[in-house]
């Protein structure tokens, strides 16, 4: 196995918690058997920059919720053979996208996070990249080939859907896949 | 009253009409009212006095002789002279020309013969012929002598074999042979029976029904008795729209003059048949049109439907036996008693026997109420009765059926009419609403109109109609917006197999139609508005983009 | 149909005797064939409205809830299809998509009946968007709660609160895409004159919708309650 050639594989991380990355580390010593399979090419664990061509597969946690999030997918799905989809903010909006319920409006959501519900400087920060009207799951904006649902998914899921897509296989999802 | 009583008011009603040497039936149904038919009937009322006619030419107050954009009209006997567009002023100059020096206003007449031509009036035979509001004027021309040889001559089941050799199929939508239903109410053991006339007419621009209740009700409640002689029942129920104001008032008159004559009531014509008919208004709401949402709205519940079996046939109000019949399909009925079933089989087609109202709207140059034989093809409706697409513009497509209707393109319009051939193209029956759709129209837009429709009218009890149409409309508003991908067509198509297969009624299960029809024959224009970003129509693309 | 017959019919190739008047789901939870039923519940009159239920007759292009359809002697029933899977798996992904389901902050998850079917059939994603509008949340009971945001609209609760507790507390205003749940005409329900706080609906709630406040929601639910009530009434 380890003779094979390795595969190039990210990790993305946009509207979540980081639970999901944290799940994937939850995998323990089943990782070293996956760090023999893979390079990994891209991801908040390491320092990489920029977004590199080739990939070949790549998991993508949290939903889209601004401008420079939009930007990154559409890169990350041009330079990826394999997207998957991990966790339910990624395949759902979930918790992030509770803010679509208010008045479908970036405004209103600034406003009531940052002034009306402010102990103090009730002020609407400027630096953060501009909010997109609604937050979106990843498969209403590109094409996601997996999905790992879950908030978080088990590692032992993760390690399940990994396993065989790594192998060319396709997950059977009936009985495992729960969101929540 | 006994029938001879009956045919003795035929006698000296038509004595009474003999003495007229002319009759101006002047329509005042709810299609020439809002033009303001009451005055012109009041115009023709004060000129006919005026000039001192009162004994040679009568002045009558009809039903809707199919017409409806031209009017207010009036039909003029004998010699049926159809007057259009009449003002209270011009009603004058007719009475002045055409009654007293008997020279027709040429420049007045209906001059749009292809019109009447190829249309075929069994429904529609008394509209704008007689008094909806005089049942003398019905018995005279016939009426309630069905009932009289129903109840004189027939048994109950030779009632029931003539429906069955007439090859009657409900005009309600779905087709089901008549005959047979009444076999199925019949052979029901339990009783109370009953009977539900069903006059909701829920289809935006549908009329037909409203029309005949509005021109000829007896020929329901004629029909409505023989069927519920036929059956065993002792109750029936017209339900019809309360948005329907002149059709409840009509019917509600002609109810009050039947039972007077004892053609209603207990102990009818003096036999022991008992058949008591009540009228039940309904809120408005398209799905209380649904046979089982009928049983829950007359029951005094939400009109919610529910799934069959078991029918209502077996377990209808209050779980009793009942028969649920369109009311055009039951004004049928008393001709094919007295004219025999065989007579009535050979109109139309083999399969699917008769006549068909139809409610003609859209971009077409003679809209109105027609009612053809079965088998006639869409291109006679389009372009020989209604005339084609008014000049300057190009027909495209031809919605039948209502809401939940198919749109048809040219390629169909040799389609032969009948529920077969129409539901193998996409479309259905339904009520009989055809919409003239021309190329000033965007097919998507088109589709969103009647799901958006559709998605209003989901009572909600199920979830492919109550979601997935909503999710169909939601697909269809954002290939509007430009932002549709053509993956949606697959999904749109999928939704709209699921919607149809899996919804509890008949609403969810012909909603997708529109959508189905225009993705089969109108691919085209998804196909501009998602890879091009065009609407062919300029129709689309009005709502600014999302993201 | 007196429902005093009985009849032979065939589920899944199986023979199965039935009583007259019965319905497939009936018969075939007797012959251990599970069918997959969300708005129905045991001890509670038939509704018919999520469609899980549905089954193939041979014989007919239609397809039947089991939950409504009685048996008939000769019937042939398939209960599960590559055909019955797709739609049954669209009705979840639909439920999953009408309201702003989520599993993560809603006090039903893990024990929420729409999670594990979506689970079951194997949903892991939405092919529709989600709506997002928000609903009426009631708080005014002093211990039970309504959250529209999350019910599905299966009318357990408003069944199970006419036809065991007597009441009727519970209704539905609006339809189609608005339809909601109501107390009384619309009341809220700490004012409710007719609601006995019995609970029943928070048991049979299939969702995180009706709960008890500060309950763990798997001491709240219980889906034998009505059957239960109605064998113990009929002894
Ligand atoms: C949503 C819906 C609306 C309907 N509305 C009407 C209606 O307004 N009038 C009518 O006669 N039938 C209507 N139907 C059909 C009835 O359910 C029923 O089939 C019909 O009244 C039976 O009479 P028929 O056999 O004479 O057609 C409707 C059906 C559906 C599904
Ligand atoms: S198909 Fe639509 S109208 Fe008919 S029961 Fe279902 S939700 Fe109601
Ligand atoms: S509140 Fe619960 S039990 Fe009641 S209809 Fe909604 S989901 Fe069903
Ligand atoms: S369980 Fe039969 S339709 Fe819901």
């Amino acid at each position: 196995m380890s003779r094979e050639k390795r595969i190039n594989f990210a990790t993305v991380w946009l509207s979540g918690c980081s639970g999901c990355h944290m799940s994937f580390l939850d995998q323990d010593e089943l990782l070293i058997d996956l760090s023999q399979k893979i390079n990994l090419v891209y991801s908040p664990l390491t320092d990489v920059k920029v977004f590199p061509d080739d990939v070949d597969v790549t998991i993508v946690e949290g939903a889209i919720g601004n401008v420079e999030q939009m930007e990154l997918l559409k890169k990350v799905r041009e330079r990826t053979k394999i997207l998957i989809a991990i966790g339910d903010c990624a395949i759902t909006g979930n918790v992030p996208a509770m803010r679509n319920i208010i008045n479908n409006s970036p405004e209103e959501v600034l406003k009531r996070a940052y002034v009306e519900t402010a102990d103090k400087n009730p002020i609407i920060p400027t630096e953060v990249p501009k909010l997109l009207r609604r937050v979106l799951p990843l498969n209403e904006v590109i094409k996601v080939d997996y999905y790992i649902p879950g908030c978080p998914p088990p590692a032992s899921l993760i390690n399940y859907v990994l396993t065989e897509v790594l192998a060319g296989r396709t997950p059977v999802m009936e009985g495992k896949a729960k969101y929540g | 009253m006994k029938p001879d009583d009956i045919l003795r008011v035929a006698e000296r009603e038509a004595e009474k009409q003999r003495a007229y040497k002319s009759r101006i039936n002047v329509c005042c149904s709810s299609g020439c009212l809002p033009f303001g038919a009451l005055q012109v009937l009041k115009a023709f009322e004060s000129a006919i006095k005026e000039y001192g006619l009162e004994g040679e030419c009568k002045v009558s107050r009809t039903g809707c002789i199919g017409t409806c954009s031209v009017g207010p009209v009036a039909l003029i006997e004998p010699g049926g002279f159809l007057y259009q567009n009449i003002t209270p002023e011009n009603a004058k100059e007719i009475v002045k020309r055409h009654i007293i020096s008997g020279e027709p206003v040429k420049e007045l007449l209906y001059a749009n013969e292809a019109f009447f031509k190829k249309q075929y009036r069994l429904v529609l035979r008394n509209a704008g012929r007689i008094d909806p509001l005089r049942i003398e004027e019905y018995i005279m021309v016939g009426g309630y002598s069905a009932l009289i040889k129903c109840l004189t001559k027939m048994t109950p089941k030779e009632v029931i074999d003539e429906v069955i050799a007439s090859g009657l199929r409900g005009r309600g939508g779905a087709g089901f042979p008549t005959g047979q239903k009444w076999n199925f109410v019949a052979r029901e053991k339990a009783t109370p029976k009953y009977v539900i006339a069903n006059l909701d007419e829920g289809d935006p621009g549908v009329f037909a029904n409203r029309t005949l209740a509005e021109a000829d009700p007896h020929a329901i409640i004629e029909g409505m008795t023989i069927a519920a002689y036929a059956v065993g029942a002792e109750k029936g129920y017209i339900y019809v729209r309360a948005e329907y104001p002149l059709a409840v008032q009509t019917l509600r008159e002609a109810l009050k003059q039947a039972k007077s004559m004892n053609l209603v009531g207990e102990n009818i014509l003096e036999t022991q048949f008992n058949f008591d008919i009540e009228l039940r208004m309904g809120a408005g709401a398209f799905v209380a049109g649904e046979e089982t949402g009928i049983l829950a709205s007359i029951e005094g519940r939400r009109a919610t439907p529910r799934p069959r079996p078991p029918y209502p046939a077996t377990s209808g109000l209050w779980g009793k036996p009942t028969l649920i019949q369109n009311v055009e399909t039951l004004a049928n009925v008393p001709l094919i008693i007295l004219n025999g079933g065989n007579w009535f089989a050979k109109i139309g087609t083999p399969k699917c026997t008769g006549t068909k109202c139809f409610s003609l709207t859209g971009k077409v140059n003679n809209p109105g109420l027609i009612e053809v034989p079965m088998g006639i093809t869409l291109r006679e409706i389009v372009f020989e009765i209604g005339g084609g697409v008014p000049a300057g513009r190009k027909f495209k497509a031809v919605l039948v059926g209502g809401p939940s209707g198919g749109c048809l393109p040219e390629s169909a319009l040799d389609l032969p009419i009948d529920y077969e051939s129409l539901t193998k193209a996409g479309a259905i029956m339904g009520s009989g609403g055809i919409v003239v759709i021309d190329d000033e129209s965007c097919m998507v837009d088109t589709a969103w109109f009647f799901t958006d429709f559709c998605v209003d009218e989901s009572c909600g009890k199920c979830v492919p109609c109550r979601v997935g149409l909503l999710k169909m409309r939601n697909i269809l508003e954002r290939i509007m917006r430009g932002e549709g991908r053509l993956e949606d067509l697959d999904l749109l198509q999928e939704l709209g197999e699921y919607v149809r297969d899996v919804s509890l009624c008949g609403l969810g299960q012909t909603a997708p139609n529109p959508i189905l029809t225009t993705l089969r024959y109108f691919r085209d224009e998804y196909i501009a508005h998602i890879v091009d970003k065009k609407c062919p129509a300029g129709k689309c693309f009005r709502l600014e983009a999302e993201i | 149909m007196s429902g005093t017959g009985v009849v032979k019919l065939k589920i899944d190739g199986v023979e199965v005797t039935a009583n007259e008047g019965e319905t497939i789901l009936s018969a075939a939870k007797r012959a251990g064939i599970k069918i997959p039923a969300l708005c129905y519940l045991d001890g509670l009159s038939s509704y018919g409205g999520c469609r899980l239920c549905i089954v193939e007759v041979k014989g007919s292009p239609r397809l039947f809830p089991a939950c409504t359809t009685p048996v008939s002697n000769g019937m042939e029933v398939t209960t599960d299809s590559p055909k019955l899977r797709k739609y049954r798996k669209m009705t979840i992904e639909l439920l999953l998509s009408e309201k702003p389901h989520i599993c993560a902050i809603c006090i039903a998850n893990g024990n929420c009946e729409l999670q594990d079917l979506a689970r079951e059939f194997g949903v892991d994603h939405l092919r529709v968007e989600r709506e997002w509008k928000s609903q009426k949340i009631d708080l005014s009971h002093s211990f039970l709660v309504l959250d529209n945001n999350r019910c599905i609209l299966c009318t357990r609760c408003l069944r199970v609160c006419d036809e065991i507790e007597g009441v009727h507390a519970l209704d539905i205003k609006m339809r189609g895409k608005d339809s909601q749940i109501i107390i009384d005409i619309d009341d809220d329900w700490g004012s409710s004159i007719s609601c006995t706080s019995c609970r029943k609906c928070a048991r049979v709630c299939p969702v995180g919708a009706i709960y008890v406040r500060d309950e763990p929601i798997s001491r709240t639910k219980n889906k034998d309650i009505a059957q239960f009530i109605l064998l113990r009434r009929r002894r």
